[in-house]
Order: C-alpha cells, then sequence, then structure tokens
C-alpha cells in the first residue's frame, strides 16, 4: 500500500533537516561558566562578527544523529560483501580499549618517560605485523593505505636516489587500485601499465619485456583485486630486482593470506597493511584508516620518522632525521606518530585472535568467498577460472541482453537488505561484480545473500527490465542525480537571502 | 573464536559443495613452501577478560593528561569532549559503514557530511570546504600541492612560525615533485612583521604559507600578506592547529586567504597520543575543482527529495588515476561526525563562549606563570597558547615538573630537535579544562623548578 503521510516520515524513516535549518538563538547544547571579563589579548583581532552557527539543545542533536544514523548500513546492519574493502565485524571490546584513561588523553608531546606503555604499545603492534609478514623493519606512522604506498614509494625513490640513479617508470597492471597510479605520479614517477593474462594475473612476458634500467620498480597487489593469486609472484620478484629495481606490494588484501603466508617469502621490498581491512578497525563512514608499511632490509634505512626503538633505558622515540646511526630517513608523513587510537585496537584485535585465530581468518575468508563463487557461477558469469582467494570476481556477460546493467542488479540488491558488492572495479573485466563476504559472517548469511541474487537474476533475465531501472525502491532516498550535483555543485547550507 | 561463526560442519559442506578437499586447496596457487603449514611464532587467542587486563596494563604504564595537571598544545589540544559525542560515533550504523558510495543507503554519512563541510567553511570563512583529511599537517601539504597546480607555479614559501611538523610533511610531500620550497627559521623573540616574507615572492611563487595563530602563539593579521602574495599572482594558505580559535579571533577568510587549513582534533576529537585526528580543508569557490579529498554535495533523488552524494570525483584518485589532484582515498570520516556533533552542540553560543574560556584560562595561566622568577611570557598576543622563557632549558624543567605531577609544557627543543637556539623555550597551552588550582600547582612546581 503506498500513500504519502502528513510529515514526510514512514513509519520509523524519519525526514530529518539539517541542523542549520532547525538552530534557534539563544538555544545551546553545552552549559559553560560565565567568563570572568577579562580583557583579551588577542592582537586586535578579536573576532567581530558571527560564525553562522545554528544554536541546538542537546536533545535535539541526539535526536538528529540517531535519526541520520537511521539512514545508514553498515557491518552491524547486515551482510557487507564490498569487494576489495574487506568489511568485517568491528568488535567492539576494541573501542573500549582505545578509549581507556591513559591511552585516549595522552598528548604526541608527553615526555617519553610518561608514555613508556604507549610507546611499547606500538612496539607490540609492530612485532606482530612484523612477525605476521615475515619482514625486518616496519614504519608505523602513514595514516591510511594510499599513504601506506606512498611511503613506499617515497623509500624506493631514496633508495635510488641514494644509489645516484635515476630510475622513474613505475609498472603497474591494468588491475591495480586507483591509488596506486596516483601514488606513483605523486612520487615524481611515470606510470606503465602491464596488462593481464586471460587467467587475470600479470602477463609475465608483457611485464618482462617493459623492464629495463629506467625501471623504479613494480607497484603489484597480491593477492590481487581480481581475487587471486599471483603465482608468479617469485618470479615476477627476481626479474624486477635482476633488473635493478624494487617490489611494492599493494598490502589491501592482506587478509586473504594472514598468518598462512608471509609475504618476505614472496620476495617483496614493501608492503602497506590496511589495519581498517585485516585488523578490522572500523571504517567509520570513510577513515581514519591506519597503512603501517612493513619494509625489506634495502629499504629499511629509508624508512621515515618517527619510529620507536627499545633501549636498556626504555623506549624511546626516534623523531629527527639526523640521528647518527645509520639511517637516512627520507622524511615526515604525518604530523606527531601516527594513528594510534587505530594501533590500540589492531593490536586488542591480534591478541583476541593470536596466531591460530588469524589463520583460521584468512582461511575462513576465502572458504566463505570460494564457498558465494560456487554458489553463484552457473548463473552469473565468472571472471576467470579456479579458486579465487577472499574475495569472487564475476563480470556482466550473464546480464548480457537483458538490459539489465552491474549497477541495476546492485540497487535491487540494495531493496533486498544487503549492501552490494564492489561495482566496475577491477577495470580489467566488463561491468564487474567484484563480492567479499569476509569470514566473519555465517554459512547462513552467505546463503540468504545468494538466494536472492539468484531469484533477481532469473527475474533480470525474464525480462523485467524496467524494475531493476526504477530500484531501489524502498530506501530513504530512491537513485539520486550525480550529474546534476556535479555540473552545478551545492557544497554546503547557505541562509536564504531575502 | 568468538568472531568466528564458521562450525567444522559448515565447513566440511561447503567444502563439498566448492569440491575441494581442504582449505589448503583452496590456495593451490601459493608457490611451493611458502604456504606455512602451523601458526606464526606469536601467542594463541584470548578471551575478551584477558585482552582488556593486558591493554589495562599498557595504559598503567602511562600517565594521562586528564589525571594530572596539564599545559600541553603545539598542535594538540585537550578539551572537554561532550558524552553525546562518544555516544553517536558509536553508533553502528556510522562506525561500521564504509565511504559513501551507495548514496540510497548512506544519507546519514553523506548529510553529515554536508553539515560537516558548511561548518568548516564557516568557522573558517570560507566558500567551501571538503569531507576531511588526515590531519593538519597532511591539509598543510596537499594546500602547497594544490596551489602548485592552480598557479601552475612549483614554489612555496613557507613561514617560520609555521609548526614544523607541518612544514617537514610539506617538505616530504613536494621533495619528489620538482617543488621548491623557501623560507626562514622561526624565533618566539623575533615578531615577524607582516612584510617579512615579501622579498621571498617572485613570479614563480605558487603560494605562501603561515599559521595562524602561529606556533609559538602569536596571532597576526595577515590582510598586508594575502595582497602582496596576488599582487605576485601567487595564493595565500592559512594553516592553524587550534580549530577552537576561531570563535574567538577574526577568520582566516577575513584575510583574503585563498585555502584555509588545519588541524580540527580540538572539537570533538580525543588526544590519542597524536592521531587519529582530522585535517580540515577550505578554499574559495573558484579554486573547488583543484581540492583535493571528497566533497560531499546538495541533490534530488528520483522522487524530487533533497538528498546527498559524493561529487566532483572526476578529481579523484579512482576516476582519473595517474592525474588525480591527491592520492588520498579513505580521510577521516569518524573523526569529521564527531567534530560536527560537538560543534552541533556548541552552536553559535557555545563555540564563542568556549574559546573566550580558552582565552581567558591561558590569560590567567600566562600571568601566574611569568610572575614566576626564571619564567618570562614572549607574547603580547595569544590564543590559548604562549611561549615562556625559562632560566633553565625547557627540556629538563619538563621532566622535573613531572616529577612533582605536572605536564607543564612542550620544549621547543622538542619540536625543533636540530636546533640550539630554543633550549631555554617552553610552550604552553591552557584550555578550558585547566582550573584555577591547576594553575596554581603548576605555577608553585615551576618556582620550586627553576629556584
Amino acid at each position: 500500500m503506498s500513500f504519502t503521510t502528513h510529515t514526510g516520515n514512514r513509519g520509523l524513516v524519519l525526514e530529518e533537516k539539517l541542523i542549520f535549518e532547525q538552530g534557534e538563538a539563544g538555544r545551546c547544547g553545552v552549559d559553560l561558566p560565565k567568563p570572568a571579563g577579562i580583557k583579551s589579548r588577542l592582537g586586535g583581532l578579536d573576532r567581530d562578527s558571527d560564525v553562522g552557527l545554528p544554536g541546538l539543545s542537546e536533545p535535539q542533536v541526539v535526536r538528529h544523529f540517531t535519526r541520520l544514523s537511521q539512514k545508514n548500513f553498515g557491518i552491524d546492519s547486515g551482510f557487507f560483501p564490498l569487494g576489495s574493502c574487506t568489511m568485517k565485524h568491528n568488535p567492539r571490546l576494541n573501542e573500549k580499549v582505545a578509549r581507556f584513561s591513559g591511552l585516549a588523553d595522552l598528548h604526541p608531546m608527553q615526555p617519553e618517560s610518561t608514555v613508556q606503555g604507549a610507546l611499547e604499545l606500538i612496539d607490540q603492534c609492530a612485532h606482530w605485523l612484523l612477525v605476521l609478514t615475515g619482514m625486518p623493519a616496519i614504519a608505523m606512522s602513514p595514516a591510511s593505505g594510499a599513504q601506506g604506498e606512498l611511503c613506499g614509494m617515497m623509500a624506493i625513490r631514496a633508495a635510488l636516489d641514494a644509489r645516484g640513479e635515476n630510475r622513474r617508470r613505475v609498472l603497474v597492471p591494468e588491475s591495480a587500485h586507483g591509488t596506486n597510479p596516483a601514488t606513483a605520479a605523486a612520487c615524481g614517477f611515470t606510470v606503465d601499465m602491464i596488462p593481464a593474462t586471460e587467467e587475470g594475473r600479470v602477463d609475465l612476458a608483457a611485464f618482462e619485456a617493459k623492464l629495463g634500467d629506467d625501471v623504479a620498480g613494480i607497484m603489484l597487489t597480491n593477492p590481487n583485486t581480481c581475487g587471486l593469486f599471483e603465482r608468479d609472484v617469485r618470479k615476477i620478484a627476481d626479474l624486477v630486482h635482476a633488473a635493478g629495481g624494487y617490489f611494492y606490494c599493494d598490502g589491501a588484501n592482506f587478509n586473504a593470506i594472514v598468518g598462512r603466508v608471509r609475504p618476505a617469502d614472496l620476495g617483496i621490498d614493501a608492503m602497506h597493511i590496511n589495519l581498517h581491512k585485516t585488523f578490522s578497525t572500523p571504517h567509520g563512514g570513510g577513515g581514519p584508516g591506519s597503512g603501517p608499511v612493513v619494509f625489506s632490509d634495502a629499504l629499511a634505512p629509508f624508512a621515515p620518522i618517527p619510529y620507536v626503538v627499545k633501549t636498556t633505558d626504555g623506549f624511546k622515540l626516534v623523531e629527527t632525521a639526523d640521528e647518527k646511526d645509520g639511517t637516512k630517513p627520507f622524511g615526515r608523513l604525518k604530523g606527531f606518530h601516527g594513528q594510534m587510537g587505530m594501533f590500540i585496537r589492531a593490536l586488542a584485535y591480534m591478541k583476541s585472535h593470536g596466531a591460530d585465530g588469524l589463520r583460521q581468518v584468512s582461511g575462513d575468508a576465502v572458504l566463505n568467498a570460494n564457498y558465494l563463487l560456487a554458489r553463484l557461477k552457473d548463473k552469473l558469469s565468472v571472471a576467470f577460472p579456479g579458486y579465487c582467494m577472499h574475495e569472487a570476481l564475476f563480470d556482466d556477460r550473464f546480464l548480457k541482453d537483458t538490459g539489465v546493467s552491474t549497477l541495476d542488479l546492485a540497487k535491487a540488491i540494495i531493496d533486498e537488505g544487503f549492501h552490494p558488492m564492489t561495482m566496475y572495479f577491477p577495470l580489467v573485466v566488463h561491468g564487474a561484480l567484484l563480492i567479499e563476504p569476509t569470514e566473519t559472517e555465517t554459512k547462513e548469511s552467505i546463503d540468504q545473500f545468494c538466494d536472492a541474487v539468484l531469484s533477481l537474476v532469473a527475474k533480470a533475465q525474464a525480462g523485467d527490465a524496467e524494475f531493476f531501472k526504477n530500484a531501489p525502491y524502498l530506501t530513504p532516498r530512491r537513485r539520486l542525480d550525480e550529474t546534476a550535483a556535479a555540473r552545478k555543485p551545492v557544497l554546503r547550507w547557505m541562509p536564504e537571502t531575502v | 573464536m568468538r568472531y568466528l561463526p564458521l562450525t567444522r560442519a559448515d565447513r566440511a559442506s561447503m567444502l563439498e559443495t566448492i569440491g575441494a578437499p581442504s582449505v589448503d586447496a583452496l590456495y593451490s596457487d601459493v608457490p611451493d613452501g611458502a604456504l606455512l603449514s602451523d601458526p606464526v611464532d606469536l601467542p594463541h587467542h584470548l578471551g575478551e577478560l584477558q585482552v582488556e587486563r593486558e591493554m589495562a596494563k599498557l595504559a598503567a604504564k602511562n600517565i594521562g593528561t586528564v589525571s594530572v595537571p596539564s599545559f600541553l598544545g603545539a598542535g594538540a589540544y585537550s578539551h572537554h569532549v561532550p558524552a553525546t559525542v562518544d555516544y553517536i560515533i558509536q553508533r553502528g550504523e556510522f562506525l561500521t559503514a564504509y565511504t559513501p558510495y551507495q548514496p540510497e543507503i548512506a544519507q546519514g554519512t553523506l548529510q553529515y557530511l554536508f553539515e560537516f563541510q558548511t561548518q568548516v567553511a564557516s568557522i573558517t570563512g570560507m566558500d567551501v570546504a571538503n569531507a576531511s583529511m588526515w590531519d593538519g599537517a597532511t591539509s598543510c601539504a596537499e594546500a602547497v600541492l594544490m596551489a602548485c597546480r592552480a598557479t601552475r607555479r612549483k614554489k612555496a614559501v613557507l613561514s617560520g612560525g609555521l609548526h614544523p611538523h607541518y612544514r617537514e610533511v610539506t617538505e616530504t610531500y613536494c621533495q619528489y615533485s620538482d617543488t621548491k620550497v623557501a623560507g626562514r627559521d622561526g624565533h618566539p623573540e623575533k615578531q615577524a612583521t607582516a612584510n617579512e616574507l615579501d622579498d621571498l615572492i617572485d613570479d614563480q611563487t605558487a603560494c605562501v604559507v603561515v599559521q595562524y595563530p602561529d606556533v609559538f602563539g602569536r596571532i597576526q593579521d595577515h590582510t598586508k600578506l594575502a595582497d602582496a602574495c596576488h599582487a605576485k599572482g601567487a595564493l595565500l594558505i592559512v594553516v592553524f592547529t587550534e580549530a577552537m580559535a576561531f570563535g574567538a579571533v577574526k577568520s582566516p577568510g577575513s584575510f583574503g586567504a585563498d585555502i584555509v587549513c588545519g588541524e580540527g582534533q580540538s572539537i570533538g576529537n580525543n588526544l590519542n597520543y597524536g592521531g587519529p585526528y582530522v585535517g580540515l580543508f577550505a578554499t574559495t569557490s573558484k579554486l573547488v575543482r583543484q581540492m583535493p579529498g571528497r566533497l560531499c554535495g546538495e541533490t534530488v533523488d528520483q522522487d524530487g527529495k533533497r538528498g546527498f552524494v559524493l561529487t566532483l570525483s572526476t578529481r579523484e584518485q579512482h576516476i582519473r588515476r595517474e592525474k588525480a589532484t591527491s592520492n588520498i582515498c579513505t580521510n577521516s570520516g569518524l573523526c569529521s561526525l564527531a567534530f560536527t556533533v560537538h560543534m552541533s552542540l556548541l552552536g553559535e553560543d557555545g563555540y564563542r563562549g568556549v574559546a573566550t574560556l580558552n582565552h581567558e584560562t591561558a590569560c590567567k595561566t600566562a600571568d601566574a606563570i611569568d610572575a614566576v622568577a626564571g619564567a618570562e611570557v614572549l607574547n603580547d598576543s595569544f590564543f590559548n597558547e604562549f611561549t615562556v622563557k625559562l632560566s633553565k632549558p625547557a627540556a629538563e624543567v619538563v621532566e622535573a615538573l613531572v616529577a612533582k605531577g605536572v605536564l607543564g609544557g612542550v620544549p621547543l627543543s622538542r619540536l625543533y630537535p636540530n636546533r640550539d637556539d630554543l633550549d631555554h623555550y617552553l610552550l604552553v597551552a591552557a584550555t578550558e579544562t585547566n582550573t584555577d588550582e591547576d594553575i596554581a600547582d603548576f605555577a608553585s612546581a615551576l618556582k620550586e623548578v627553576l629556584a
């Protein structure tokens, strides 16, 4: 039954204005002591006009953001198989410990003597990551995966400069995440694309043909963005090393192999680890993340400041590039010392799982993805043959002649109560659907998702394109006009002018 | 293991559906010898209680700022965060959401980002703001790169009053893009003049970067500097480390700044030993297409209802790849939500009220410190932070204050480890969290240490 309500609300889905449309002068959500009336010492630059912020009471603010939250889908809401993003359960224990006093209230510039526990925590977190990757050195400060890439590629640039070599070409597979070429460009490298084989992996012959004495290295995601393990990875490492280059591994998909395969055993020189993927720190609607980078001995001396060292006098924080210890840091990537709040959560996650549990994490993630692949492969079109790793990739051949696109199908999946898969990425297949269930899903939830997808596929193939073109129907908002948003951008609220 | 739901029976039946003999068989593409047959050499799993105890033990080895009188600033500030903020950001629909690529089921995130952008633009006095960067230092570096793109020039001039971490990050970002970074070393006893950077600004200069209030706490009008920049076709970038300040001082937009960026930690976010924080980034309408990072924009849905989407994404790495305006992908989503909730609670009266309280507390602290023999407050102007000249090296004084139960500021030698002319200077911050008793404790401890 469809009808409109007086308020525009629909049961539990409540319309909510912007806070700027709700404020009243004189309302405030905090109580403050009266100012003492001390004469200001602001250099004569005292604010002389209103900021333009609305006044709301605390209950109004709570209700506003509660209503907004109800228009969001999170992992806590339901199945969230967004490929390449590793949307696994975020344990609340990790939130609790990150808020402990003695951690959350530490100032980054306190004397070392007052933060020995914090430095020990960073050292422990680093130790777990080093053992899991088998690598000898780590930089903890990068703020996210993309900054981790920047960290790794800057170390490569610094190592080449130290060798006095002007190598500027970086090889990047076509299937790479967009941050890879963007990062290489930010470090002054040019990007040379390597094609993929029919099997969704690096074309070894094409790769070898591109090697030369101007090649700085390769940026390779492994397992790759097609959800496949690069079975020639060692050969790739040997070849790039023989050509005088370095091997940067994008560790976004570490969840597939954590505890089972050490990247060090594959010949890599640097790899970032997204703590917000493999180690379950919350994605938070787009961050904050954290992207520590592990290094081989060849790149370790160039790691950025700051870093923690253990001495006989306790833990020290090295904050300057001029320590006389043989290191040549390429610089500093971030204010202070990195995403401490994320180290705390990731360490709690690793301690909770232990070496045995982390092995189970990768095994169950890969098992869930292959189960999903097995359940869907006959009705959808599998992009590449064989077992997948932690995510399954399909192309849109199964939608051929239905008039339904990957996007349309995804929007119909939303109405079924799931977050859609990643769409149109990687770019190497047409109309990609990349599905990553993660290890924290039950067999029942995967079955329910597969059943729903299969029923939608049958519906699409039965010729009901119009239904899909207009999906979703049951969401707080239906399809949004992105073209209009970009053509004439409205990026903030403005008071109505009379 | 409590987070892993598959049972032995599930695994067996799933392997049967797959047609694989074992989980190991699914790893058949891994090269010989690289697939481990046993767990790595790390402890095995622990229950929630045991993990909590281990983490509590680490926390207990630290002295938290809440437990003692604390006067630390230098780019990170202790403010009271209302309980509502932490409640809202822990709602699972916010905490466990992804970047809002599916706007139909992410209007919650998108609407608060739109509100966040409006709040940031309002406090900085600029036209538009983005949906956040990683922190203040990376915002500063991205601003310089943006200015280089917008002007097609390759030189940045950095003021000596810029936070040294911001300067180092900017230099690190610029070193491999052929961008020249020029500037002067600052000193707390040499007041910067309005035109001290003029001789460095030339036809090749993309931007001048100043901090407001500066790293030593001083407040300066940059209107003339904006004019000097614009006369040479350069952009003025105004950086800040204390977002609370704009409740008390004129906005950088009023000077004619082209980009205003800095640290938003002060509003809604804990100190967290330095991260995660939230970079704020605002500019003029004219420059919006050169901006780095995510932008949320207003639009309508199929039924004509107002809604929000991520927009202008043709600037970004997932579309433009090596030609993107930045490599940034994940930003500081949840920290920007904390900012937005706190700012919503404050409103006009609260924001300006708490800024006044900060300033008054700092004035009281400055007077108490200045009265101590061997300590001299150098600033004529400040918001909630100022520099003190001490009769003894500041790093030693700070250690001695710890022994007396006070976290008494940041020695400039910590911020500038490679300079030997700043050993006797201490940076002191005071906020609304400091009581009169804290100030008295600090002053008396300092008196004993300097005696």
